[in-house]
């Protein structure tokens, strides 16, 4: 069975650590935010100029001065601070983020990623992506395993326009968990429950191997 | 030194035709929404504007698309903006995407006098190509170049009659940058102090950068992606 969105997140959940400095996303990624596990020491970073983000506000706590980057009305959580969108790229392009966790359109054996364009079609910008993969420490993508119509997105190269080249470490799916390896085969750390290897196999475009059984991804 | 105008009219004298713009804001959190609005009514036209978003369709920086007084955006993201899109598709408006933390650094360097910058931002992808990149240590990087403006237009939560500005929350975002990248700087601002009311050690933007201030009223503060948890 592949994961629900909401199992998507809470897997993406499990790559944050204590003490960890983390981006995420717009999109899924932005979930990630609902299931820090207690007691973990989570600092959220907002590319528009933010460390701290708390839960959404009430409706009587909503100040149109106050959003995340995916233009959100947010509240700041104890400790916040408040920053130039220079300062926020400095942090970012200077390794100071320890993890961020990114939306993709499609993400290739040798870890490029694409989510920014799609020539003739949609032209959105890359807004603060490219620096993300750039200068966070550690990129992890969440998507569907393939797109509609049983496109492939993991491929042995990207079509799209990319985002950035050797910059994913690991990619999480509806169907799996995939770690890259530049230079060799992508490895298959987790299924979903009741997903075989050739199920991947299957959907992914790339080349793929494992190192004794995949364990089950544990929701 | 008054750097007080009476109104955002006033505040934009000056302000020519084919100019560059630097306009603050991110989306439409602590965009300078009365000097936008007064630039429209101004009529000038074949701007370029380097601005992080190009607002709304109905709001900010999409009031002046409206009326096709952008010749050229730079910007990162312009995806909440139908009038935007259409202009760029039938080729009648010209746009530069630059990745986010290079547009803020270039506007950066740009007021900080320094002319160009090597980033590992876009390495590999179009964002790099016909652009020097250079090897240092190991990894390669790209040349990016800095960002001068004619003028700049910020908004500021509050200001003293010097020009110190004080931002807040994530209104700031690009502002600070952008009131010191261009010759003439244009602050608008919630509330005007008394010169002594700010502490020093607290000023966001020293008033060196900002020639002109003019004090807004009635802000709108549209909000895009009201979201909000059960009280």
């Amino acid at each position: 069975m592949a994961l629900t969105r909401e199992q998507i997140v809470r897997r993406a959940a499990q790559e944050l650590r204590d003490g960890y400095s983390v981006n995420l996303g717009i999109g899924i990624p932005t979930l990630v935010a609902n299931c820090i596990p207690p007691g973990m020491d989570i600092v959220l970073q907002s590319e528009n100029g933010m460390l701290g983000i708390g839960p959404f506000p009430t409706e009587a706590e909503v100040d149109p001065d106050l959003i995340n980057a995916g233009k959100q009305t947010i509240t700041e959580a104890k400790g916040a601070v408040y920053f130039h969108s220079a300062d926020s790229f400095a942090m970012i392009r200077g390794g100071h983020v320890d993890l961020t966790i990114l939306g993709a359109m499609q993400v290739s054996q040798d870890g490029d990623l694409a989510n920014w364009m799609i020539p003739g079609k949609m032209v959105k910008g890359m807004g603060g992506a490219m620096d993300l993969v750039a200068g966070a420490r550690r990129v992890v993508v969440t998507m569907e395993h393939v797109a509609k119509g049983d496109e492939k997105k993991i491929l042995r190269e990207c079509s799209l326009p990319l985002t950035g080249r050797r910059v994913v470490h690991r990619v999480i799916t509806d169907l799996c968990v995939l770690d890259v390896r530049p230079g060799a085969p992508m490895l298959l750390v987790e299924l979903a429950p009741g997903v075989s290897v050739d199920d991947v196999r299957e959907r992914t475009g790339a080349a793929i191997t494992t190192e004794g059984t995949p364990k089950t991804i544990a929701l | 030194m008054n750097k007080i105008r009476p109104s955002a009219k006033d505040a934009l004298a000056g302000i020519a035709d084919g100019m560059t713009l630097a306009v603050g804001g991110f989306g439409l959190c602590g965009i300078p929404e009365h000097l936008i609005a007064a630039l429209r009514d101004s009529g000038v036209k074949d701007l370029t504007v380097v601005s992080n978003n190009a607002g709304v369709d109905d709001f900010g920086l999409g009031l002046l698309l409206q009326t096709r007084q952008i010749r050229k955006m730079v910007s990162s993201y312009v995806g909440e903006n139908k009038t935007f899109e259409r202009q760029f598709l039938d080729g009648s408006l010209e746009v530069e995407l630059v990745p986010q933390g290079t547009l803020a650094e270039r506007i950066r360097a740009g007021g900080a006098g320094i002319p160009a910058f090597f980033t590992p931002t876009g390495v590999g992808t179009r964002v790099a190509e016909g652009k020097e990149t250079r090897i240092i240590d190991g990894r390669e990087y790209v040349l990016e170049r800095g960002i001068r403006a004619d003028f700049a237009l910020i908004k500021a939560w509050k200001a003293d009659p010097n020009g110190n500005l004080v931002f807040r929350k994530t209104a700031r975002n690009f502002n600070p940058m952008m009131a010191t990248c261009a010759r003439v700087t244009i602050a608008e601002v919630e509330e005007i102090v008394p010169l002594g009311a700010l502490d020093p050690d607290a000023i966001h933007t020293p008033g060196i950068y900002v020639k002109r201030l003019v004090h807004g009223v009635a802000y709108q503060k549209r909000i895009e992606q009201r979201t909000t948890r059960p009280a």
